[in-house]
């Protein structure tokens, strides 16, 4: 039983869809933000996979892209949290339901 | 030889992590978990002949954005917040739905997988690109000078982004006192 490109995909895909249910089950703006990060990691994953089984470098260049893309977002992301923080004193999002403040 | 139980602890590793990540109550938890998912998602790219990108994963990923993340969950005091447990009514349904949704994923996924014809090549077999940091560069450099380019005025777009939202609070209270 060898390791084939079928055992990364599942396995990309296993963790994508952990990720997946976590942005849907979880309250917490942060941990949401955090599964967002392990689905965008599982992808990478897939895109390497890829690399490695095709010969082509140009996989791992846009893992290059999409790491550089997460952090740009990330950085965002939570200055909008800690922004919301300040006004609302809560980041379950059950609770950041109004359009104003 | 003995790639598949390398790879089987990692992946075991790997999804354990994420598991204990999505259902930890205590946020600074989650988010050491996902550090530890990171790390082994790293070694599954030094696995896949990908040590440049193995490396720029643990500088970035598990070095400065959890490390964002932790400055943040430490600020908002988020660690004490409610986890997934206590849940109401209607958050029970939601998680049922969700839980069947992410089921019926993995089952579409997994059909697909064992119902195709497998490359049948082993990963380990396949010619190694050359996939060092020059290489790297010069297929970055000659085929994808333009999402280079835009990639560095999106981390200025950033940049720029975190300092108005930061700024933004102080002057107003410049401008009430």
């Amino acid at each position: 039983m060898t390791v084939t490109v079928e055992w990364y995909i599942a396995l990309s895909v296993i963790l994508f869809t952990i990720g997946a249910v976590g942005v849907l089950v979880r309250r917490n703006a942060i941990i949401i933000f955090m599964c967002i990060e392990m689905m965008l990691n599982s992808a990478n994953l897939l895109f390497v996979a890829f690399a490695r089984q095709l010969g082509d470098i140009d996989g791992q260049v846009l893992v290059f892209f999409v790491i550089v893309v997460a952090a740009a977002e990330v950085a965002v992301g939570l200055a909008l949290i800690v922004t919301i923080f300040r006004t609302k004193r809560s980041i379950n999002i059950d609770e950041i339901n109004l359009m104003k403040g | 030889m003995g790639t598949p139980l390398v790879f089987i602890i990692l992946a075991i590793v790997a999804i354990v992590a994420a598991i204990m990540m999505v259902t930890s109550h205590n946020a600074v938890h989650s988010a050491l978990w996902l550090v530890l998912n990171f790390s082994t998602i790293a070694v599954f790219y030094i696995v896949l002949n990908a040590p440049f990108i193995a490396m720029v994963q643990i500088t970035v990923y598990a070095g400065a954005i959890m490390v964002l993340f932790l400055f943040v969950i430490m600020l908002l005091g988020a660690e004490q917040l409610r986890g997934p447990g206590g849940a109401t009514g209607g958050e029970r349904i939601q998680r049922f739905v969700a839980g069947v949704l992410g089921l019926l994923l993995l089952a579409a996924i997994g059909l697909m997988l064992f119902t195709t014809e497998g490359t049948g090549t082993a990963v380990a077999s396949l010619p190694t690109l050359d996939s060092s940091p020059q290489a790297l560069g010069f297929a970055l450099f000659e085929n994808y000078v333009f999402p280079f380019e835009v990639t560095g005025i999106l981390l200025i777009a950033a940049i720029i982004g975190v300092a108005v939202f930061s700024l933004r609070k102080t002057k107003k209270r410049g401008e009430q006192a």
